[in-house]
């Protein structure tokens, strides 16, 4: 059998001998999850275990007058029924803001609502029954009397003096303002000969991920321990938020993380009913479990991406770009989520656009306000699909507008690749990019001139289609300027320790975390070849409080490139420590040898000296043989955080190849690529794997998804025939091609690679589908997603009022 | 309540199982439940994602949408089961070779479902892949991995007949 991999190895100059890096090494954790041996936490049950359901808001806002509990308390199987009041005696609630985002506010939200509902799904009671499926029947019974009040749904008019104020001790209804003025906007419009205004909009939509959040707290009183399995993507974080609200030290937290069923930055979040299941577990002494059903992910899960962006380019004829303004406005439900925030997003809008570009001259600002639908916050490219489709969405309107080819009006305004370092319109800065290179290789890679070629030819037979293309930058590897700086327990440094075992196998423990995006794979290739064993004598160990070194975890595409570069460190300490034990068994000079393929080696010639088990035998059980004074040292652990540059950037661009059906308004995607530059590539089958997974994401929210919420607050869609997702029979085959521009801040030059296919995708088919429709006289589509009946509309088949 | 509870006899992997069950249960809840089989997962409860994909009598079925009573009589085979036999390794194989997995919560529905399509015998093309695996979802991949994994198969498997 052969499967074949499109992105040929790229050399590294990390030159060890018998390196992974840079090898489609497969992962070592895929045997079990091909065989359902995986261990999700919804697979987990534990002695005296009882499950969690919640009685949900049925109203978007309302205040809740009484809860009659006694019914529900007696039904078969119940443990306990439990309120917001009951269980604030046991967690404290919180509020998600950070000082680095200046003026932001937000108010206190309770594990379980107390006086209020402030969304259609927020818990406010709890029932603890033996079986869910007995929790569930009982919360049937429990009586909620509400007194319904007016919500809040429309961010256009949450900031006007006769909507309601949802949080009236905020003073009003916004959470975060940012304004950014770069260069000479007023000046720069002047200049332009033709400025394109327009408005775009992006459709709230959510992770879906395919196992739902999933919990199992387990307070043990006799030890004074909280035992916490959770996916999640930062354990660490977890364990001090657990603790901290529930008045306990660290110590006595541990928060194990086995196998995720996705995460995409959904698990990234405090949850009030993932911390409401942890008071309960401390609150009844005994483990309680909590896996969200798919209609409570869709009411609960973080939502992301609700903009609306009124947008301005200002362009020369000669396809200069004299000036970019930005006005967003969003709409984050009724708390900034805790600890990252809501505003977030918000703001890598206004860090992000126009960031490809050299044009300085740059207004924006960034609404960001509180409404009564559930929450949003960091989904998976936070802000970059945006801040992308925004900034190419003009880029390629400004083309069309003096008749530029696309292609050619990015090669006049994109960054040169000799220009670095350089900073983009925001102010953001860039140690190293490849905007043109990519872009030559994409030129090629695609066949450009003769795809042009096809389109023409099918034009003339009354077949549309489009090429729309979208260059994006992304933020990966990040400093602590992203939380550390705003007060946010969350570590960006990273470790690793190793440990040489007994047989001579390498293990090591990791802070960074495994949801799917092989990151144990990653650590063991690069411990592999820092330290100098074959990779089948490599354990990864992740997800365990308890073992692992203080870390971040995975997220903000930092695990490769932050606990790679850990695991490198780490690699050479221990092989310095191993050499010095080796030199003195040997007689020799540590400098003279080294370890390759799981032994001891002569540094030059390579001749085996010592297999590196039998060195750990002598080390590990006959130290007596060992020269006195001399103690052998088997483990070491080394961290990592980024100091030079707050954010390793990486580049790349993206193209989409459509074909739109006048009639049915139906989009078809063709084709599809990718060429991006994440730095050092240590895994090509695995960063191929993330853009591919990363653009169908793109994909999902250009065509499909879509929260939709009346006038109300009530989500209309909220189950997954309704809601629409990618599936197999309508996705593309994905090309993806790369450039290398290693990062100079660690050795390994690794930036991540988790969200540049999400960051560009949505902008390239928004593109493509304007450009497949320009013949047409067709209306730009700027609102996603674009559905049939957006088409249509934008087409003048239907009406602007049809519903769509 | 008597009614409620009805004993079911199924062969789950080979295995006989005699069972009361809850008339409500739905096939993967006594799976994963009653069986702790829990290689067949969770992802919708209404039939849209296919994680919890599983045999009966033969045929792929998706075990959030059958009751466990109706299986009385029945033969199921899991994702454990078709693994212990062999019977996909090579498949099993493909999808770690071409990482058609991330997560890996879709995989187990994914490889059974794929694994029927494979049964049938000869080389789907990939058009034909995707449209025999649109019922189930993977948040993850793209699906492209896991289209070219299939195809391997079907190649090989076609060759080794030959
Ligand atoms: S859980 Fe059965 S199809 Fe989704
Ligand atoms: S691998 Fe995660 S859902 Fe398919």
């Amino acid at each position: 059998m052969r499967i074949t991999d499109d992105s040929p190895p790229i050399v590294s100059a990390l030159d060890r001998p018998n390196s992974y890096i840079g090898r489609s090494v497969p992962r070592p954790n895929l045997a079990r999850l091909t065989q359902g041996r995986a261990q999700f936490v919804s697979d987990l049950t534990l002695p005296r275990m009882a499950h969690v359901a919640f009685v949900r808001s049925p109203h978007a806002h309302a205040r809740i007058v009484a809860i009659a509990t006694a019914a529900a308390a007696k039904a078969p199987g119940v443990v306990a029924v439990v309120t917001g009041a009951k269980l604030a005696k046991v967690i404290t609630p919180w509020v998600g803001v950070l000082t680095h985002l200046k003026g932001i506010k937000s108010a206190p939200q309770y594990a379980i609502a107390i006086e209020r509902a402030c969304w259609q799904g927020e818990a406010v009671c709890a029932v603890v029954a033996r079986s869910r499926a007995e929790a569930e029947d009982a919360c049937e019974l429990v009586e909620v009397s509400y007194e319904a009040l007016p919500a809040v749904a429309d961010p256009e008019t949450a900031l006007e003096s006769g909507t309601p104020v949802i949080h009236p001790e905020l003073g009003d209804n916004l959470t975060f303002e940012r304004v950014h003025v770069g260069g000479d906007p007023d000046k720069g419009f002047r200049d332009a000969d033709a400025v394109i205004e327009t408005t775009f909009h992006f459709g709230r939509h959510t992770g879906v991920t395919n196992e739902p959040r999933a919990i199992l707290a387990d307070w043990n009183e006799g030890e004074g321990r909280l035992t916490v399995y959770q996916g999640t993507q930062a354990p660490h974080m977890m364990q001090n938020l657990f603790a901290k609200h529930l008045a306990l030290e660290e110590h006595q937290v541990r928060v194990l993380t086995k196998d995720v069923g996705g995460s995409f930055g959904i698990k990234v979040h405090t949850y009030a009913d993932e911390m409401a299941t942890v008071a309960l577990s401390k609150l009844l002494k005994r483990p309680i479990k909590f896996v969200a059903d798919r209609i409570e992910s869709f009411v609960t899960d973080i939502h992301a991406r609700d903009h609306r962006v009124k947008a301005k380019i200002g362009v020369k004829n000669d396809g200069t770009i004299t000036a970019w303004e930005i006005d967003d406005l969003t709409g984050i439900g009724p708390y900034s989520v805790y600890p990252r925030t809501s505003g977030i997003e918000a703001n890598q809008i206004v860090n992000l656009t126009g960031g490809p570009y050299t044009c300085p001259n740059y207004r924006a600002r960034a609404r960001v306000v509180f409404q009564n639908k559930n929450v949003m916050c960091q989904y998976r490219a936070v802000g970059h699909p945006i801040a992308t489709a925004v900034t190419e969405g003009l880029v390629e309107l400004a083309a069309a507008k003096i008749g530029m080819d696309p292609l050619e009006m990015r090669r006049r305004n994109l960054i040169p690749d000799d220009a670095y370092p350089s900073s983009g319109p925001s102010g953001i800065k860039f140690e190293a990019l490849s905007h043109h290179e990519s872009l030559a290789h994409l030129d090629a890679m695609m066949d450009y001139a003769g795809l042009r070629a096809e389109q023409k030819r099918l034009r003339a037979q009354g077949i549309y289609r489009g090429i729309g293309f979208a260059s994006f930058i992304e933020v990966t590897n990040p400093s602590a300027a992203f939380y550390g700086i705003g007060g946010a327990k969350i570590s960006a440094q990273d470790g690793v320790t190793m440990r040489l075992d007994a047989q001579g196998a390498l293990i090591c423990h990791t802070g960074v975390t495994e949801q799917g995006q092989g990151a144990e794979a990653v650590i063991a290739q690069v411990a592999a070849s820092s330290f100098g064993v074959p990779i089948e004598r490599v354990r990864v160990i992740t997800g365990d409080t308890d073992s692992t070194p203080y870390g971040g975890g995975t997220w903000a595409s930092r695990a490769a490139g932050i606990g790679g570069e850990a695991a490198w460190q780490a690699g050479k300490a221990l092989r310095a420590n191993v050499l010095a034990c080796a030199a003195s068994i040997l007689q020799a000079k540590p400098e003279h040898l080294d370890i390759r393929d799981g032994a001891v080696v002569d540094r030059d010639g390579g001749n085996e000296r010592l297999p590196l088990h039998e060195l750990a035998r002598i080390a590990y059980f006959r130290p007596d043989t060992l020269p006195p004074g001399f103690q052998a040292e088997l483990v070491a652990t080394r961290h990592y955080v980024p100091r030079a540059w707050p954010f390793a950037f990486t580049n790349g661009v993206q193209a989409s190849y459509v074909e739109v059906d006048r009639d049915s308004g139906f989009v078809k995607l063709l084709r599809h690529w990718c060429v991006e530059d994440c730095g050092t590539v240590i895994n090509p089958q695995l960063v191929d794997e993330q853009i591919r997974g990363g653009v169908v994401q793109g994909i999902g929210a250009a065509l499909f998804e879509h929260c939709i919420y009346d006038a109300r607050g009530q989500l209309l869609n909220g189950n997954m025939a309704d809601y629409l997702v990618p599936m197999a029979a309508e996705m593309p085959d994905i090309e993806v091609g790369h450039v290398v521009t290693p990062t100079a801040d660690s050795e390994l030059g690794a930036k991540g690679a988790g969200e540049a296919g999400t960051a560009g995708a949505p902008g390239a088919v928004m593109n493509a589908i304007n450009d497949a429709l320009r013949p047409l006289g067709a209306k730009p589509l700027t609102a996603m997603p674009f559905t049939p009946g957006r088409i249509l509309q934008a087409l003048g088949r239907i009406s602007e009022s049809t519903p769509t | 309540m008597s009614e409620r509870f009805h004993e079911v006899a199924v062969t789950v992997n080979g295995e006989d199982v005699r069972e009361r069950v809850d008339a409500r249960k739905t096939l993967v809840d006594f799976l994963r439940e009653e069986l702790a089989l829990t290689g067949s997962h969770v992802g919708c409860e209404q039939g849209v994602c296919g994680a919890c994909s599983v045999r009966v009598d033969g045929v792929v079925v998706r075990g959030c949408l059958m009751l466990a009573v109706q299986c009385d009589g029945a033969r199921v085979d899991t994702i454990e089961g078709v693994a212990d036999s062999g019977e996909i390794a090579d498949l099993q194989q493909a999808f770690i070779a071409r990482n058609a997995l991330q997560c890996g919560y879709c995989t187990p529905g994914m490889l059974l479902t794929a694994q029927e399509l494979l049964a049938r015998g000869g080389v789907p093309s990939r058009k034909q892949i995707r449209a025999h695996l649109s019922g189930n979802y993977c948040r993850c991949t793209g699906y492209q991995a896991i289209v070219d994994a299939v195809e391997a198969v079907a190649k090989t498997r076609a060759e080794a007949k030959r």
